[in-house]
């Protein structure tokens, strides 16, 4: 599989993060510093585009939770869109869509956001 | 093979980075070898990763690798993932919550809790010389 990369844009308040590769340690800590970079300049709505990211584990899974604690301190959101739907269901099962919200598309997104 | 014995395709999986993954390709081979549909096959290599990696992590094996063996048994599907490391005691594994991630430190620990969650029967055995898990789907 490719290397884990990270393509960030910026619509507004948003910053839509596109992965691409195994979300696994690795992707996850990308994620997260991207993040932390733009939460340290004052943003704090993001939504991940997953489309080129099929396949997950727990481990990169847990770095996400790790995101939504540091938004919560914030009033900060989380939201995701192009889930694979196994990836939507490991989601569901860590409880993630209880503190985060899956989006169908990325408008979807950018308006529940908003 | 002889007619009546049951298919098989044995792994010897290095713990290495990623490893996981040469796991599932087989996986999703066999998979549809049986016509499982793709919900089924999907969630399958993602028991598997789970059950890799922590074979990988939580092991300690002291050989390197990690044993996976498929065998297709009629209508299902059984996978058993060996290592060689130092066993656990199944009955001392919390079942995560996500509200009580939060606040601690130690966001990992979900792989368990998938797998049961993602395969039909799920069963451990453990030993100080190693764990195996046996997980089934079936069609």
């Amino acid at each position: 599989m490719s290397e884990f990369s990270i393509n960030t844009r910026e619509d507004g308040d948003v910053v839509i993060i596109e992965t691409s590769g195994y979300l696994n340690n690795v992707g996850g800590e990308k994620i997260s510093e991207v993040c932390h970079e733009q939460m340290d300049n004052g943003k704090k709505l993001f939504l991940l585009n997953l489309e080129n990211s099929k396949v997950v584990n727990s481990i990169g899974v847990s770095i996400l939770i790790e995101i939504i604690e540091k938004l919560q301190d914030v009033d900060g959101k989380l939201g995701y869109f192009n889930l694979a739907p196994i990836v939507e269901k490991t989601f569901n099962i860590m409880g993630l869509t209880k503190y985060s919200t899956v989006y169908g598309s990325e408008s979807e997104g950018l308006e529940g956001m908003a | 093979m002889s007619p009546k014995e049951s298919p098989k395709v044995e792994l010897t999986l290095p713990i290495l980075p990623d490893m996981e993954l040469a796991a599932t390709k087989t996986a999703e081979v066999v998979a549809k070898h049986m016509n499982l549909n793709e919900e089924k096959s999907a969630e399958i290599s993602m028991a598997l990763i789970e059950a890799t990696i922590n074979a990988f992590e939580h092991s300690e094996s002291d050989n390197g690798h990690v044993e996976i063996h498929f065998v297709i048994q009629g209508d299902k599907l059984v996978i058993k993932v060996t290592d060689t490391g130092k066993g656990f005691d199944k009955t001392k594994v919390e079942i995560p919550k996500i509200e009580e991630k939060f606040g601690s430190d130690h966001k990992r620990g979900w792989g368990l809790k998938l797998i049961q969650e993602l395969m039909d029967t799920v069963e451990f055995e453990s030993t100080e010389e190693g764990t195996t898990v046996t997980m089934t789907k079936k069609k």
